[in-house]
């Protein structure tokens, strides 16, 4: 089998490359160079003019704000996405992935957050998938084994047995299954994004370990990740992107924290945001968890007042939305206490959460937000028919001045009675799953990334009614990846981070201060 | 197996304890649960058998009950292929009855044109899986539309063209019915046989673990270089091959072809053994062990239920809830683990390593 790998062998040559030890200064041929690499996805542009250069044995950490095109530009190397502009050079002369697999093949892997394992096959399966050694056509289990075993050794990974079930592993494990999967196709380069983002502390000793021995064998690491600790523990050379652009390259021992964080975040959106009140006074607590917590969160306090907008900010991750989750009844607290109005509330179900006068609008409004081939009517309608029928004649009034209000696109009843939700705009689409919810009269409403994917004049209106709504003694929580939209909006802002709250800072604090504490920097 | 019982993958690498909240317990593997199923309902029904008098285990009544193993058997040993590739096959039923009848009318009594018989029908068992795999993964039909589709043109094809029983089986074939090895018909051997070939085919092939990968995750075994239509191809032509010898097996018992065998309903039975046997309706676990266990399930049942003379559409009735509350069971374990893995560790609530204090 001429794929199997035989690390082994391989191995000396790379590691002398090293030998000189400073890298930076004796520079090895970079493995892996792009060049002024753009992406635009339907006229937009996401990534511009990148210049990336990986070298052997060295970990290059690749760091910028949610959205800054970090993904993308993971999922260009993996041969997922083209890149427009630009090239890829691949030990020199330039080369084109059209699929994953070409990557993988050419000695470039990746391992992305989500799992790309079979979990009730077993590791060996896993790892040598499609490529599966054969003996007079049968599969070669004992071969099959032999090799695993003998990577997984290699690695330092003698704990996980290669008939394992995949399934059964720790998260930790799996990811290591991952990398290990990639190693066995001869990896030069190996991508990771966020690898630790789904580990408990303990579990992430055992990721580190394995990075710093891929390194010392001559492999190219490109390691993205949130959280800056990681970052100085393992990189060589810090790559920044922001909105798009490439704003720095720099060996991480030239950049300190407090630097890269300023460079990850700072732009300017004054006179963006409506304004505050100037005479809002926070009135009486309307809803309030102590010590909440599930297998996702643990020890939440937060306390929501009427006419307030509490901001929890954190990275993706980090357990925001779980938070949410837990508040609504869709992954319900199994800890703690929770009260809406002063009142103990047991919300067990999504049911439950809207007849505490709960509204959670969701964060994938088109999964989970709306039924995209019904009308804008039925969507507006459906939470009040569903869980409130007595007081869906009363409200149903309503429905027509709250579709107004929000200047949904469809102006009168009839055309919201005619028209799909699914031919709406993504801003339009979220004003009908705000009306869904508005017309419940809720006391308290969670919005879960009210603006994403919305154009600007979308996002304004989303802003304005939150200042509406709290006006009305309405206390909103809200969630969001966008630091500008959090500072500006929130009059406290709660960090997450790891599944618990790290702190909390008033509204309008730095942008630098949040990630600090959203990332572990502080 | 191809089923790993949960135990064996519970080693814990250096760096990661377990959490507080899983305790480590034995677990059957699925098809283990099968076979003590089984044994569960031979002795309830032997002893219900024996209360009124009988005795479930009489030479006629093991006959009985392994005639009807083997036909319903070749049906969802080849249905299990299909499901693991999170496939499905209604065409079935019609294929085993234009197999019988293909099979007889080309044989029409003639002694040296069995083997011609059986290579037609046959061919024309893996011209439909054929059609069928390709349907699904060049054209990207819902396999339960592209099979349901399939299976009615075939039946319409046999409700214009043939009236009634058709064909002769020679004297010869007519043995592969009826002839028994003590109480264990030929028919049954034979079903054991490709059972075992199954297995080979699923533990032991490239093709297999392809399939188990297909039914796993598509976009998985993809990226990881499987020719996937070609794994689900393969499994449909397997599938349609086995319900081609299952209509050869009747034609067999009957000495003729017959388009009505499709209203047996064994597109639905082989089904219902499968997902008895273990397998995951949605694919990527599952063995042909299994599925064989779940068809001698069905077959006791039945037999249990002539001896009792139970009356048959009650008989239907406790077919649905036997088959309801085994697939209720397997779904209670099969929660995936992983999905309720604690995803943070929660400080203080996760017992560290002695050197943390």
């Amino acid at each position: 089998m001429q794929l199997l790998v035989d690390i082994g062998q391989k191995v000396p040559t790379l590691v002398v490359m090293r030998a000189d030890d400073d890298a930076h200064t004796s520079s090895p041929d970079p493995v892996l160079r792009l060049r002024g690499v753009g992406k635009e996805f339907f006229g937009t542009s996401v990534l511009r003019e990148i210049d990336l250069t990986l070298y052997p044995g060295q970990v290059h950490a690749l760091v910028g704000e949610n959205g800054a095109g970090k993904s993308t530009l993971m999922k260009i190397i993996a041969g997922v996405h083209r890149p427009d502009t630009g090239t890829i050079e691949l030990d020199g002369p330039a080369v084109t992935f059209p699929t994953p697999l070409d990557a993988q093949r050419a000695g470039v892997a990746t391992v992305f957050q989500e799992f790309n394992l079979l979990p009730d096959r077993s590791v060996a399966e896993n790892v040598y998938l499609g490529r599966e050694p054969r003996r007079r056509g049968l599969v070669d289990r004992r071969r099959l084994h032999a090799d695993t075993t003998r990577l997984l050794d290699d690695l330092g990974l003698a704990g996980i047995a290669s008939w394992t079930r995949v399934g059964s592993l720790s998260v930790a494990q799996q990811q290591v299954v991952e990398i290990v999967k990639a190693v066995s196709y001869d990896a030069r380069i190996i991508s990771m994004d966020e690898p630790t983002a789904a580990l408990a502390d303990q579990e992430v000793a055992l990721l580190y370990e394995l990075v710093r021995r891929l390194r010392d064998r001559g492999v190219a690491i490109l390691y993205v990740s949130h959280r800056l600790q990681e970052i100085y523990d393992l990189a060589d050379t810090i790559t920044v992107l922001k909105d798009g652009n490439h704003v720095l390259t720099a060996p991480a021992a030239e950049v300190g924290p407090d630097r890269l964080v300023r460079t990850m975040v700072g732009r300017d959106f004054a006179g963006f945001f409506p304004d505050k009140p100037a005479d809002a006074v926070p009135g009486e607590v309307r809803l309030a968890l102590a010590g909440a917590g599930n297998t996702m969160v643990d020890d939440i306090d937060l306390e929501v007042r009427a006419g307030e907008i509490v901001a929890l900010a954190g990275l993706q991750g980090s357990g925001r939305t779980e938070i949410a989750h837990g508040v609504f009844g869709i992954a319900p607290f199994t800890r703690g206490r929770m009260t809406v109005d002063g009142q103990p509330a047991q919300v067990r179900t999504p049911r439950q959460g809207v007849r505490h006068h709960l509204a959670l609008v969701t964060e994938d409004r088109k999964s989970e937000g709306l039924a995209l081939g019904q009308s804008v009517l039925a969507n507006a309608r459906l939470v009040l028919d569903a869980v409130l029928p007595r007081a869906s004649d009363r409200r149903s009034r309503r429905i027509a001045g709250v579709l107004s209000s929000l200047e949904v696109a469809p102006s009168t009843v009839a055309a919201a009675q005619d028209t799909e939700v699914q031919y709406l705009s993504g801003g339009n689409q979220q004003k009908v799953v705000l009306a869904k919810w508005l017309v419940t009269e809720p006391r308290v409403i969670v919005l879960d990334e009210p603006t994403r994917g919305i154009d600007v004049g979308a996002k304004r209106a989303v802003y304005d009614l939150m200042r509406t709504l709290t006006a009305d003694g309405t206390a909103v929580l809200l969630i969001s990846s966008e630091l500008p939209e959090v500072v500006a909006m929130a009059d406290r802002i709660l960090v997450v981070r790891d599944g618990r709250i790290a702190g909390e800072l008033p509204g309008g604090s730095d942008e630098a201060a949040i990630m600090a504490l959203a990332t572990g920097a502080a | 197996m191809t089923i790993s019982t949960g135990s064996t993958g519970s080693s814990s690498t250096a760096g990661t304890s377990s959490t507080a909240g899983t305790r480590r317990r034995y677990h059957l593997g699925s098809t283990e649960i099968v076979y003590l199923a089984l044994i569960g309902i031979l002795l309830v029904a032997g002893v219900l058998v024996a209360v009124q008098g009988g005795n479930l285990f009489a030479q006629q009544n093991i006959s009985y009950m392994l005639t009807q193993t083997s036909l319903l058997g070749f049906v969802a040993v080849g249905q299990t292929l299909v499901v693991l590739c999170r496939s499905l096959d209604l065409s079935v039923g019609y294929v085993v009855a234009l197999c019988s009848l293909i099979g007889a009318t080309t044989m029409a009594g003639d002694p040296s044109r069995v083997w011609l018989g059986v290579v037609a029908a046959l061919a024309v068992a893996a011209a439909v899986g054929l059609v069928n795999g390709l349907l699904i993964s060049a054209l990207r039909v819902n396999a339960f539309i592209a099979t349901l589709g399939t299976g009615l043109i075939v039946k319409g094809f046999l409700d214009t063209r043939f009236k009634g029983p058709e064909g002769e089986v020679p004297l010869a074939f007519q043995t592969f019915g009826y002839t028994r090895i003590g109480p264990v018909p030929v028919s049954t051997i034979v079903m054991l046989l490709v059972a075992a070939a199954a297995f080979v085919l699923l533990t032991r092939t490239r093709a297999g673990y392809h399939m188990f990968a297909v039914g796993g995750n598509l976009d998985v075994a993809r990226l990881s270089g499987v020719r996937t239509g070609r794994a689900l191809v393969l499994a449909h032509v397997l599938c349609s091959l086995c319900a081609g010898v299952a209509g050869l097996l009747i034609a067999a018992r009957f000495g003729t072809g017959n388009a009505l065998v499709y209203s047996y309903g064994l597109d639905l039975d082989s089904i219902a053994a499968v997902v008895l046997g273990g397998t995951l309706l949605f694919g990527g676990r599952g063995s042909v062990v299994g599925t064989v266990g779940g068809v001698v399930i069905l077959a006791v049942l039945d037999t249990a239920f002539n001896v009792l003379d139970v009356n048959p559409f009650f008989k239907d009735v406790l077919r649905g809830v036997i088959i309801i509350a085994a697939v209720a069971l397997y779904a209670r374990r099969q929660i995936d683990p992983a999905s309720r893995r604690v995803r943070f560790g929660a400080r203080g609530s996760v017992p560290r390593g002695s050197d943390a204090a």
